[in-house]
């Protein structure tokens, strides 16, 4: 009776599909269910019950190894649609540590000797999913028995069995092996395949055991037209070769001989990894190989791009040539919208020797190489580069590449990388030392910009450095004389961070005689010398035409002649009086304050505050100043000079005074600062009378820079806002929104000195606003009283 | 070897679920949404591969095959050639549509022990056994016919027979 109403797996599964109750309070109401039929004595409730279990175990992921025992009753049941319930139940939940397992073992040999074939097939599949070595060992006959079957379909399935059954209890080789060889010979191609399938398997695991059988499997090559067991056939030989290198020679033919002829691209992909892998020794073979990878590379189907350029990854590193020859279709497969693709194609040129690829190659394919290369690395703040320590050398290697000339990106991701990723900065010190240290680069305009990142690396995480000394000497070096002024300057600043740091790290050392904190320990000596050594390198340079060089130059030179006489005087950091350890402490709270990345947003996110009029008419301007704007407009003002604006404010000054006294020019020795600049503007500007032939003056003649200067270089850049973003690998500091990912700068300078620019512009104008404000204010007010 | 074979439709419900080394329930659970948010996130005409070390452990690939609103997936090792797999996921589909007529992914949800006996012919243990759909649906038949017969038997319940011999 109760088979009758009992719930079948169809209506379950209707059940489950049509419920309005909750997922889980089904599953948990079909449990309990299953739980009391299956304790019925009727196997046919029982198997329905254990039916419905496995579904829900498979599907749902309901544990049901409970029902273990269950299974093994439903197994026994003389009727073949419980055994098939029975026996999936026991191939899906048994493992080895259940503790029913033995108990199956008899019921397991009858259905093998059933003379059903589908109750032996049913047997086999459960030996060769749950087999243990002590049901291999007890089943071991029955499975020779069934190798030898009149039936192929049972002997198929016995040969698949044979792996469990040899993985699980080897004794069982030397009983069986020899009707497995048998079957080799067979002319079935079902249980020849299933032969094969079981000897590459036996291969990968032990080469030298099946090396005896090459003969044969050499004629299954050779006259076998079923690709299965061709592949098969092929996979056997690669792992053959391997310990056997003449067996090479011989199937290097017949492998040639299949690439040729078939069709199958299955076949001929596997034909080409066998070569490449085990038979890369034989060159017309390796040859045609290549040929077949190019095809697969230009294919439009991604599949095959994807295996053309695996296989070619595997056939890289012992033959170049056959990636050059592709260079092409390597190229584009970096840019291919497949992901798959793509990285498998970054790996393939990072695995590779680069410089020699490139040496080899037209300057155009290098240069296009190193860009694809540096996009795809820094996308999404460097997303796939786990190893920066790697990825910081490899930038250094880019920059020896003969004709490199993708300057600015490999500048910018090293300035870049540097600000976001705190633990890579050791190397990229070193990498930049190197760089700095070497004067080839010097002399090459397009490396330029990769040594200014490199010294501006330098210089801010000192810290770092192993021998400031060598780096202060590379940092001055006379061949420093090539390098634009914009760049020598960025240099000099380096130069005065070193000086700081190693002033500190010496003061603090005198401070506490017991052991400095720092790696680089100074005595009085060295730091003198090092202090000699900045200033003969700085020096000739405080009479450079470039307005910035000269600033830092003099800014340096006067920062040691302080900091000389405290030296002199071997004061320490405590000591209130001595002037260099006060400014010195305070330089490098400067420096030490970190640089982080700035998002391209940045500046929008900062609120105006209130009474901030930016978008009134400037035309009141005009009105105060009209008379002084005038001329400069006349004027063009360059936009790379940096100081122009605060040039111009001097100009109207200029004019002013200009217009209250004499009109005369004073003589060249004047020491206003009014005059000097007129003198200034009168070799940048030149207009006609200003023809001052003596304007090129001596360095004495020019007002000291600092005061012009300082408003704009010593303002510390606030980091407007940082995220710091999670990662197991090192930090790399991402920035919400906005965040920057062009490719090539237009421009040379570095970004950081563009914003200090624009900031100091607006609170110029900021100021001048405010002015005009009050002014009217009091205006207004004095109406009123 | 074949590590895996599994059937999920597009929302991630899988449809059948076979692991040919042993896994928990919940390790099973985990696998298939783990394979499942693989495959969600890849757009159309790219390649059918995976390399899925990070799921299945060392020198595991993967290859689905989308049709409809089912996920074809097989978890293979080295041992196996990547396209044979993919010819082996279009001979399991054309198989189905041979028993099922039009195959769609009802019949699959409906037919669950049909879908594991064809599979059972295909893969054995790991081994790919049988890759003519042809032979494959003959063992199907044969099977089914077997079950239909053995299931014949007992249409009235032991319970009533056994009242009625009294």
């Amino acid at each position: 009776m109760d088979n009758m109403f009992q719930r079948s797996l169809e209506d379950l599964i209707k059940g489950f599909r049509l419920q309005l109750l909750g997922e889980s309070s089904f599953i948990s109401r079909a449990l309990e269910e299953i739980r009391r039929e299956i304790k019925a004595t009727d196997l046919s409730t029982k198997s329905t019950a254990l039916h419905k279990l496995s579904y829900l175990a498979a599907i749902h992921g309901v544990d049901m190894s409970w029902a273990a025992f269950h299974a093994v009753e439903v197994v026994s049941s003389s009727r073949f649609h419980h055994k098939r319930i029975g026996y999936q139940a026991i191939t899906q939940s048994f493992h080895d540590q259940t503790s029913v397992l033995l108990l199956i073992t008899n019921q397991l040999r009858k259905d093998l000797n059933s003379v059903n074939e589908y109750e032996v097939s049913l047997g086999l599949e459960c030996l060769s999913r749950i087999g243990t070595h002590d049901l291999a060992r007890d089943l071991s006959p029955e499975v020779f028995t069934l190798l030898g079957s009149s039936k192929s379909f049972v002997r198929k399935k016995a040969t698949g069995v044979v792996l469990r059954v040899f993985d699980k209890y080897p004794d069982a080789v030397k009983v069986c092996f020899k009707r497995l060889v048998e079957n080799l010979e067979t002319s079935d191609p079902q249980i020849l395949s299933a032969v094969v399938g079981v000897f590459c398997e036996l291969a990968s695991k032990d080469p030298s055991s099946c090396l005896p059988l090459a003969p044969e499997f050499f004629k299954i090559l050779i006259e076998s037209r079923n690709n299965w067991v061709l592949i098969k056939v092929l996979k056997i030989f690669a792992k053959l070769a391997s310990v056997e290198p003449r067996l090479g020679k011989k199937v290097a033919e017949p492998i040639c001989e299949h690439m040729k002829r078939t069709v199958a691209k299955s076949l001929v992909f596997e034909c080409v990894r066998t070569v490449v892998s085990s038979l890369s020794d034989h060159e017309a073979a390796v040859k045609l190989a290549v040929a077949k990878i190019g095809e697969f590379l230009v294919e439009d189907d991604p599949n095959l791009k994807y295996l053309g350029l695996h296989a070619l990854s595997i056939a890289a590193p012992k033959h170049l040539w056959a990636v050059l020859e592709n260079k092409e279709a390597v190229v584009k497969a970096l840019s291919d919208e497949d992901p798959n693709v793509k990285l498998e194609a970054l790996h393939l040129l990072m695995a590779m020797d680069s410089y020699e690829l490139c040496a080899k190659s037209d300057p155009l394919f290098c240069n296009e190489i190193i860009i694809s290369v540096l996009s795809v690395c820094s996308r999404n703040a460097y997303e796939i580069i786990v190893d920066f320590n790697w990825y910081v050398s490899l930038l250094g290697e880019m920059t020896r590449i003969p004709n490199c000339q993708r300057g600015e990106e490999i500048e910018h991701q090293l300035i870049d990388i540097g600000m976001r990723v705190g633990d890579a900065r050791p190397q990229l010190v070193r990498v930049s030392w190197a760089l700095l240290i070497d004067p080839a680069m010097l002399g090459n305009l397009f490396l330029h910009p990769i040594l200014s990142a490199a010294s501006w690396v330098s210089g801010e995480y000192v810290e770092f450095a192993k021998n400031p000394y060598e780096l202060v000497e590379a940092l001055v070096q006379p061949r420093t004389d090539l390098l634009p002024p914009y760049i020598r300057a960025i240099y000099i600043h380096s130069v005065f961070k070193v000086l700081v740091f190693c002033l500190g790290s010496y003061f603090s050392a005198q401070e506490s005689s017991s052991g400095s904190s720092s790696t680089v320990a100074f005595t009085y000596e060295s730091i003198l010398n090092l202090v000699n050594v900045i200033e003969i390198g700085v020096w000739p340079l405080s009479g450079a035409y470039d307005v910035e060089v000269q600033e830092r130059a003099k800014n340096v030179l006067g920062f040691i002649g302080m900091a000389k006489q405290d030296i002199a005087k071997k004061v320490n950091l405590q000591d209130n009086e001595a002037e260099a350890c006060r400014v010195t402490a305070f330089m490098e709270d400067v420096f030490s304050e970190e640089l982080g990345p700035i998002s391209a947003n940045a500046q929008e996110k900062v609120f105006v505050p209130d009474g901030l009029e930016l978008e009134e008419n400037l035309g009141d301007l005009e009105e105060i100043c009209g008379k002084f704007l005038k001329p400069v407009e006349s004027d063009s003002v360059p936009c790379a000079d940096k100081i122009s604006f605060s040039v111009s404010n001097l100009r109207i000054r200029d004019q002013q005074e200009a217009s209250s006294s004499s009109t005369s020019l004073p003589p060249k020795a004047s020491s206003s600062l009014l005059a000097e600049h007129r003198k200034r503007h009168g070799m940048y500007y030149l207009t006609s009378e200003k023809n001052d032939p003596d304007s090129n003056g001596t360095p004495n003649d020019y007002p000291p820079a600092n005061d012009l200067a300082s408003e704009i270089l010593l303002d510390p850049l606030d980091p407007k806002r940082k995220a710091k973003h999670r990662k197991s690998r090192p930090v790399v500091v991402k920035l919400d929104e906005g965040d920057e990912s062009r490719i090539i700068t237009s421009q040379a300078k570095t970004k950081q000195e563009s914003v200090t620019d624009d900031e100091s512009l607006s609170r110029a104008i900021q100021s001048a606003l405010l002015v005009n404000k009050k002014g009217k204010e009091r205006e207004a007010k004095g109406i009123q009283i | 070897m074949i590590k895996a074979v599994m059937m999920m439709n597009t929302q991630g419900k899988p449809r059948l679920a076979k692991f040919y080394d042993f896994f928990t329930v919940e390790k099973q659970q985990e696998l298939i949404r783990g394979v499942f948010s693989v495959l969600c996130s890849r757009p159309e005409n790219i390649s059918n591969f995976l390399e899925i070390d990070s799921l299945f452990g060392p020198d595991s690939w993967l290859v689905y095959k989308h049709y409809a609103t089912l996920y074809f997936v097989l978890v293979f090792d080295g041992s196996e050639n990547e396209l044979a797999m993919l010819d082996l996921i279009q001979v399991l589909v054309e198989t189905l549509d041979k028993c099922f007529s039009n195959v769609c992914e009802l019949d699959i949800v409906f037919n669950y022990s049909k879908m594991h006996t064809v599979l059972d012919e295909i893969v054995f243990g790991g081994q790919v056994l049988e890759t003519s759909s042809t032979e494959v649906m003959k063992a199907v038949e044969d099977i089914s016919k077997l079950e239909a017969a053995s299931n014949a038997v007992s249409l009235v319940p032991k319970s009533v027979s056994r009242w009625r011999g009294r």
